[in-house]
């Protein structure tokens, strides 16, 4: 392939000396008013340079004759954004979580809300829309509610936490019926097997008959979870009337939790969200299907 | 763009030379090729015939559309604009006359694009560049700047000897005149451009009291400045060097195409009308040069099918008087085929093939476009649902056994007015249903939908353990108006535990 440029061969026009199979590349001169068009892109950037933050220092960087900067622009919009909420946040101060829920508008403004700080603070535990971790955190997508389900009880748990050390805290223990040897493992079984048949999981009916006298001991089981397992959400005892066990709803599952009871923490939020954010959190909460 | 340099080379009256032999002549007169070729300036002189007329009446017809077609009220009742054609950015709605397009339904505009593709695809290879050399908006816009230019400076000569003359009052006067007549119509364009995304009117009055916003000003600041650019100076340069369409318009051409042509069998060899007889037999063609100096590209349509060439037919109009004051058969240059050309050079028959592989291809590709269009349009419904399952969780299991499925429902409702719908949950009998906000449970529900927007539910569906069956069943939700019976329906799936 010749690189030298050449003219070419019908009307001797001068090419760029590139040629494929036959083909050759002419090499037409650029219109000069295009050229003009490139110096005064160049000198437009000249300028741009000059107005807006361009070079960098070792420490810092010229700011540009304008002044502007992105950071300052995003704290201006999120300042207007702000602005914009606060019709609604105002009122969300004000105003208990029942009287929000009967406003639409402000009911809407308050689930997007707690929408949003529930990503940022709730997930990590509960999970994205709340269903929790068997073992280890609750569903709160759920019906079941050990602490109450309803909007002032959810609030008071996000206010104050459950054994969070905060003086409100919500707060129980359930003794180590297993470690401290009030109950034989034989008689652990026995119980085991009578909650199991609340839920019709039940497989030796003399065991559930022994499991039934030793749960409606006055200071056994019935004390907190009540007759027949319903539960009382005033001292935190959760039903067992029910599949659905914080803790693992197997046989194994339960049997270790009457030995020696697993206790979950969640910390008290106030202090470190403000209150309409809490307020919001538990609507949301509320409104992921459980709510009562 | 300075206007004395490069028109050195012309020569007036007798001969004139297209922008290649000034461009060769400006190349021989320096030592070496330089790297950027000279504006040549082009003076097109004014021609009258049957082309000229029709792009006189394509160019009004074009301009009044333009124009008028913003001022144009289109009733919808109280709370829409009723400007027939509208494009409302910020309230995210398209208007046009009977039409009313939401952004989901940008489709419609994407189906507009390639029926205007396929449709310039197939006019092209039917006829060649009657897109550039009557309606594209860069040739009508210079066609009435050229007008302008012709009322101050007057024709072909008289610009050309404007130009070359000292800096006079007069021409200082004829100069700020062109230039404020252009501007003028620039503005207006520009003014015109912005009356398609706001309301027509309010605009108008709101420019020239300084109520408007600043994308207002800055739109029609930029509309009028490329249109100044575009159609005062740029010119003929648009077309050559910027604009992609005569690059690969050619793609579209084959033998059959009608282009405007020069019958080089008929006019070779070119001469001086030979009065006395006595000299070398010629051809038709007297080399007067008129279809160079009316071609607003500045071309020679005698050296062939060229790139610059926007086939507006005014060589024609140039050409016939000439033929017909010699009284020899006109269209010597003429709208022609390849083809027939070649035919006609041979005195064989002559026939025009409209039914070609290509010209098929893109009638069909057209048809089968337009009629889906028209097929969705009439089938468009006033109501739509959306419907997303909650992912997080898929299902949830409830104390009682049974399992529940969160839905994300939207509900579109195109009215101006609100109304009132009916959902229900099909393909699992027994399904109770929540709404966020509203206590009630029940197999179907009432639900209310905003005018003229789309209103956003939130609902739980509740299945009996037992009959979940699937881990992954199809469902779907069925939307109707309470009043008129209208439907929307969608698809979507209920999850269950693993089996």
């Amino acid at each position: 392939m010749p690189t030298k440029a050449e003219k070419e061969l019908f009307q001797g026009k001068p090419t760029t000396g590139h040629e494929w199979d036959g083909i050759q590349e002419l090499d037409t001169p650029l219109p000069k008013w295009w050229v003009y068009v490139l110096y005064a892109c160049i000198a437009w950037a000249v300028v741009y340079f000059i107005l807006y933050p361009s070079v960098p220092y070792f420490t810092g960087y010229f700011k540009g004759v304008l002044g502007w900067d992105s950071r300052t622009e995003v704290a201006q919009k999120i300042g207007e954004a702000k602005r914009a909420q606060s019709r609604y946040l105002d009122r969300i101060k004000t105003q208990s979580t029942d009287e929000i829920r009967r406003e639409p508008d402000l009911l809407n403004f308050a689930l997007a809300g707690g929408k949003a700080a529930f990503a940022d603070n709730c997930v990590p535990c509960h999970q994205a829309g709340g269903a929790g971790h068997v073992g280890f955190f609750p569903n709160l997508a759920d019906d079941v509610w050990i602490w109450g389900g309803k909007l002032a009880d959810i609030e008071q748990t996000i206010r104050f936490g459950i054994r969070s050390g905060h003086e409100k805290a919500r707060m129980n223990v359930m003794p180590n019926f297993g470690v401290d040897g009030t109950l034989k493992p034989a008689q652990i079984d026995d119980v085991a097997e009578y909650v199991l048949s609340l839920t019709g999981r039940a497989n030796d009916p003399a065991a559930v008959e022994r499991g039934a006298k030793i749960y409606a001991e006055s200071d056994k089981c019935i004390a907190c979870h009540g007759e027949k397992g319903v539960g009382y959400a005033t001292p935190g005892a959760p039903p067992l009337n029910t599949r659905i066990f914080l803790y693992g709803g197997n046989k194994a599952d339960i049997v270790r939790q009457v030995t020696k009871p697993q206790l979950g923490v969640m910390p008290a939020w106030t202090g470190r969200l403000d209150d309409e954010t809490i307020k919001m959190l538990a609507l949301y909460v509320h409104s992921l299907g459980g709510g009562k | 763009m300075d206007a004395r340099a490069p028109i050195a080379p012309v020569k007036m009256q007798d001969e004139v030379q297209s922008v290649r032999q000034q461009k060769q002549a400006i190349a021989a007169s320096k030592s070496g090729d330089s790297l950027y070729a000279e504006r040549v300036r082009v003076y097109p002189k004014a021609v009258a015939g049957k082309f000229r007329a029709l792009k006189w009446r394509v160019l009004g017809l074009l301009l009044a559309i333009y124009y008028v077609l913003p001022w144009i009220r289109w009733d919808r009742g109280p709370s829409a604009p009723d400007q027939a054609v509208l494009i409302d950015m910020t309230n995210r709605r398209g208007y046009f006359f009977f039409i009313e397009i939401w952004p989901q339904e940008v489709f419609y505009l994407t189906g507009i694009l390639v029926l205007a593709a396929v449709g310039l695809f197939l006019v092209t290879s039917l006829a060649g560049r009657v897109w550039c050399g009557y309606a594209c908006p860069q040739t009508v816009w210079t066609d009435l700047f050229m007008w302008v230019e012709r009322r101050i400076e007057g024709d072909r000569n008289a610009r050309i000897k404007l130009d070359k003359g000292a800096w006079t009052g007069a021409k200082w006067a004829r100069k700020i005149a062109k230039h404020a007549a252009w501007l003028a119509i620039a503005f207006a364009t520009g003014g015109a451009w912005i009356m398609y995304f706001v309301d027509a009117p309010t605009v108008v009055s709101d420019f020239f009291t300084g109520r408007a916003d600043y994308y207002t000003y800055f739109f029609v600041g930029l509309f009028t400045a490329t249109t100044y650019l575009l159609a005062g100076w740029a010119r003929e340069q648009v077309c050559t060097y910027m604009c992609p369409w005569p690059r690969f318009q050619s793609a579209m051409f084959d033998e059959d195409t009608l282009i405007v042509t020069y019958q080089k069998w008929r006019g070779e060899p070119r001469g001086k009308l030979d009065k006395a007889g006595t000299g070398p037999q010629l051809g038709d063609c007297v080399d007067c040069g008129q279809c160079v100096a009316v071609c607003p590209t500045g071309i020679d349509i005698r050296d062939g099918n060229q790139l610059e060439c926007i086939g507006c037919a005014l060589c024609i109009d140039a050409c016939n008087p000439v033929m017909a004051k010699l009284g020899r058969a006109p269209n010597l240059i003429g709208y022609d085929t390849e083809r027939r050309m070649a035919a006609r050079a041979k005195g064989e028959p002559m026939r025009y093939r409209i039914l070609r592989p290509r010209t098929l291809l893109y009638g069909m590709i057209f048809a089968a476009v337009g009629l889906a269009m028209v097929a969705v349009l009439a089938t468009r419904s006033d109501a739509e649902i959306n419907v997303l399952h909650d992912r997080n969780p898929l299902f949830v299991a409830l104390s009682d056994g049974a399992v529940r499925n969160g839905y994300t429902v939207k509900i579109l409702n195109k009215e101006r007015a609100e109304r009132i719908f009916r959902l229900e949950f099909k393909g699992i009998e027994g399904a109770k249903m929540r709404v966020v906000g509203l206590v009630e449970t029940a197999s179907w529900i009432e639900l209310r939908a905003d005018p003229d927007t789309v209103t956003t539910y939130q609902i739980y569906v509740s299945l009996d353990g037992a009959k979940v069956r699937e881990e992954r069943a199809d469902v779907s939700f069925l939307l109707t108006d309470i009043s008129n019976l209208e439907t929307a329906t969608r698809h979507t799936w209920f999850y269950g535990p693993k089996r």
